[in-house]
């Protein structure tokens, strides 16, 4: 073989061995270089890796394999040393940094796993949470579905609209297939099909209400599920599916009388309606818990709105029933009005009517009585005087009722004496008394005051009244007539727990006792004598004469005068005792002579004597009427002041005691205003009492003040004692003529 | 001036208007009628017999001045100013409208214009005096004393 100069052949030729291996070598070096670079990129992308370390150990490690496959390319053929030592320094390095490598990784790979568990971890957890979530989610919506649901029922107040609306919002709210509600008929021993969501018009069904699955749901408040053979599901038609599962709750009906005041409602009377729900049949829809509770949540609030609609039903049925009671009251006490106003007009005209001829008989008797007479025509004159005075009485007597009975009667308070009445009293019943052969004996305690002050015609009348009816209802016997003046003590035991005593300074109570010897009465028929128009018949003696008017007039007239009258009897032919307590009051001052004028000492030296006495002063002088007005405000007057005739009659009312006028003014008729005002007021007590201002001493004034019916005359000026003494004599007497 | 003094001086004025005449027990009646609820009583109505005859005699004056004059209405005015006069206790006033009042019912002209000016004087007389009698009377009130009640002996 020659030794040529030509180029070695790189490639041993019989190498295809070779070839591969420096191809493989090749590409293991491309790969080796390649993944650091894309280790490196994509960590350079990702955000997070904590092994940066380790990556350049490991890429490290790998350029070196790579390197050294590199360079293994160059010794396949002959190789200088260069290459030797190159390869020698690459393979120790790359020993040296797999070697580390190796050692590192072991500390790093279960780290890296332990990575991964905790991924797994959390994406359990994350599982986890998300069906918690879920749950959550669901129960909100069923809550906002039960709060919808509530204000749906709870937005009307209406049986059926509640019902209906319960049913639709339900349906809503679950898809349901059927729903449906049974009430418990009257006579509370079967169910009736009331309400149904899909049929228009359920049928009338019934089901016995005594039914174990009806039962057992009733027992219960919580949703049951119950068979959909049960009569209560069987609602729809079979169909071809399996029908859906059934929940029945009850519905509690509260009535309004279980509300008791101090008891909440018994729960084992209530009764129960029943509401059914069926899922549609054809899904597979299970009842869910939270259903469930929705079911029961809106079955209570069903309950709540029933009782509201129904307390409310009964509250406008009352308040119509109220109306309907008030119109005809209303209607009642315009017709008593009328009742009472016609009686009043009647008594009004009749009184009228009947005293006309009565005060025509009265006067023109009494005419007679002073004629010549024979002493028979005496006689018969005085009967009939007598007859007509007791007619007139019983008129006024009529008149007084129906006057007390409207509260219109005041007493004429007046100072009498108290000895007197008794004696007219006395003289009066004797004839009759004697005539009966009766024993009348009058009794005058020694303390009695001889003056009182009280209203004497009433008096006199009531205890008239009372020794008349003894002497009536007595047969035989004695009448003993006593009067006292009553103590506390004996106040007190006057069996009637109304009569309340105070006693004052200037008050007393008479106590007057009529005591007979007559026919008694029955105790039970007491309470009655009092009554208007009833009459004792038990005696079997029907004594005509008397309306019944008295007792029920004297009780009313003892009313009016502070006090008590009542009357005791032990029996039939027992007798009984009247007994009257009146009020009377003490006089101020003893009285005997009933002259007009008095020169006398003003006995009441305060500086206030007529506290709060109602005045009406007329005068058209500013300055004299400015002197009157301080002279009447300073003893302790309420004065009003008037300047001319006009706004005297316009103001002048009942409760002026006192109108002074000034006459000595020509401008002023004073007289016509005299007349006007006793045309104004009709009854005497309301009248207030005229007197005169004038500085003209002249006889002729002052009979043109009597006549013109003036109760005074004063003569100006007037100084403050004058003036004192002057109202008070007024005040006593009603009248004052100054002498001139 | 001392209180006591005031004082003094007060009552002796007084007595003195009581001695001229110028005033009237009725005017003591309205010293009465002054107390605590109304302590101007007096000054008020002096003030009031004032303004009212001031107005009164203007008119007698327009009155009495006329052509055709109206005793009728004149009589009428003399008698208010009577009436006032003897309210307060104006005497001397008073006794000046009496004799007014003749000349009026006799229609005497002169003798009404000369009770007139009588009249007219006696009121500015007398108004002079109450205001003395008020101011000594706010002197000793000013000097926190009260004022002297008159005891008299007619």
């Amino acid at each position: 073989m020659e030794s040529c100069n030509c180029i070695e052949p790189q490639w041993p030729p019989d190498d295809l061995l070779m070839k591969y291996q420096y191809i493989s070598d090749f590409f293991i070096a491309l790969a080796y270089f390649s993944i650091p670079l894309e280790l490196i990129y994509f960590v350079k992308k990702s955000a997070v890796f904590p092994y940066r370390w380790v990556l350049v150990q490991f890429g490290a490690f790998i350029v070196l394999c790579g390197a050294t496959h590199l360079i293994n390319l160059w010794t396949f053929t002959v190789h200088s040393r260069t290459v030797a030592s190159v390869m020698t320094t690459a393979k120790v390095l790359t020993a040296a940094v797999s070697c580390i490598t190796a050692l590192m990784l072991v500390h790093i790979i279960p780290d890296l796993l332990s990575v991964k568990t905790r991924e797994l971890f959390l994406k359990n957890k994350a599982a986890e949470l998300d069906r918690e979530m879920g749950l959550i989610r669901t129960q909100e919506e069923t809550g906002r579905h039960v709060r919808m649901l509530t204000h749906e029922i709870r937005s009307t107040l209406d049986r059926h609209t509640i019902l209906k609306t319960t049913l639709v919002e339900l349906d809503r709210t679950l898809a349901l297939e059927e729903c449906a509600l049974w009430m418990p008929t009257r006579t509370g021993l079967e169910l009736q099909l009331s309400y149904t969501l899909r049929q228009q018009n359920p049928v009338g069904y019934t089901v016995p209400i005594h039914h174990p699955v009806i039962n057992q749901v009733f027992s219960s408040n919580r949703a049951v599920k119950i068979s959909p053979n049960c009569p209560v599901a069987r609602l729809r038609p079979a169909g071809k599916y399996m029908p859906g599962e059934v929940v029945a709750v009850r519905v509690p009906l509260l009535h309004l009388s279980n509300f008791h005041i101090n008891d909440w409602p018994e729960l084992s009377t209530k009764r129960y309606a029943l509401m059914v729900l069926m899922l549609p049949s054809d899904s597979a829809r299970q009842w869910h818990v939270h259903e469930l509770e929705l079911v029961e949540v809106v079955a209570d609030q069903v309950a709540v709105a029933l009782s509201h609609a129904a307390i409310l039903e009964e509250s406008m049925r009352a308040r119509d029933l109220l109306m309907d009671q008030n119109v005809a009251l209303d209607l009642a006490r315009r017709e008593a009005e009328t009742a009472i106003r016609a009686r009043n007009d009647f008594l009004a005209v009749m009184n009228h009517e009947m005293r006309t001829p009565m005060h025509a008989i009265i006067a023109l008797s009494s005419l007679l009585q002073e004629t010549e007479l024979t002493p028979e025509q005496r006689l018969m004159v005085e009967t009939v005087l007598k007859s007509s005075n007791l007619l007139a009485t019983l008129i006024n007597d009529v008149l007084d009722l129906s006057r007390l009975e409207d509260g219109s009667l005041q007493l004429d308070l007046g100072t009498f004496n108290l000895y007197a009445v008794f004696r007219e009293v006395l003289n009066l019943i004797k004839p009759i008394a004697s005539v009966k052969k009766l024993h009348v004996s009058l009794n005058l305690a020694p303390d009695l005051p001889e003056y009182a002050v009280g209203d004497e015609k009433r008096l006199m009348q009531t205890i008239l009244n009372i020794v008349g009816n003894a002497v009536k209802f007595s047969k035989e016997g004695s009448i003993s007539i006593t009067a006292f003046v009553a103590k506390l003590d004996t106040l007190r035991d006057s069996k009637a727990p109304e009569f309340l005593p105070v006693l004052s300074d200037n008050h007393f109570y008479l106590r007057v006792q009529v005591k007979d010897s007559g026919s008694g009465i029955n105790p039970p028929d007491i309470p009655k004598l009092f009554t208007k128009f009833a009459q004792n018949q038990s005696t079997g003696t029907r004594n005509s004469g008397g309306s019944g008017l008295g007792l029920a007039i004297c009780k009313r007239f003892v009313n009016l005068m502070e006090g008590h009258i009542w009357i005791e009897s032990e029996g039939l032919g027992k007798g009984c005792t009247a007994i009257l307590i009146v009020k009377l009051g003490m006089p101020e001052r003893v009285n005997e002579s009933k002259l007009p004028y008095m020169p006398k000492m003003p006995t009441n030296h305060g500086q206030t004597a007529f506290p709060g006495l109602k005045v009406l002063v007329m005068d058209e002088n500013g300055v004299s009427r400015m002197v009157t007005k301080g002279l009447l405000l300073h003893l302790g007057c309420d004065v009003t002041m008037v300047g001319s005739s006009d706004e005297c009659l316009r103001l002048v009312s009942h409760e002026h005691k006192v109108v002074f006028m000034d006459i000595c003014v020509p401008g002023i008729d004073s007289y016509g205003i005299t007349i006007r005002i006793h045309e104004k007021f009709t009854k005497r007590h309301e009248r207030p009492l005229l007197v005169a201002l004038t500085g003209n001493t002249d006889k002729v004034t002052k009979e043109n003040c009597m006549r013109a019916g003036m109760d005074g005359l004063i003569l100006k000026p007037v100084s403050l004692d004058k003036m004192r003494s002057v109202l008070t004599d007024l005040l006593e007497h009603r009248v004052f003529f100054e002498a001139i | 001036m001392e209180l006591v003094q005031i004082q003094r001086r007060l009552v002796d004025y007084t007595k003195s208007l009581f001695m001229e005449g110028f005033l009237d027990a009725q005017f003591l009646q309205l010293q009465q009628l002054q107390d605590d609820s109304n302590p101007d009583f007096v000054f008020e109505v002096v003030s009031l017999f004032f303004e009212d005859s001031e107005k009164l005699l203007n008119e007698l004056t327009i009155a009495l001045d006329q052509p055709n004059v109206d005793f009728k209405k004149i009589d009428s005015h003399v008698h208010q100013l009577k009436g006032s006069s003897s309210s307060i206790g104006a005497q001397r006033v008073k006794n000046a409208c009496i004799a007014f009042r003749n000349y009026c019912d006799v229609q005497n002209i002169e003798g009404c214009l000369t009770c007139l000016q009588q009249v007219k004087q006696e009121c500015y007389l007398v108004k002079n005096k109450f205001e003395t009698l008020f101011r000594l009377e706010q002197q000793i009130m000013a000097s926190g004393g009260s004022v002297p009640t008159i005891e008299l002996g007619f």
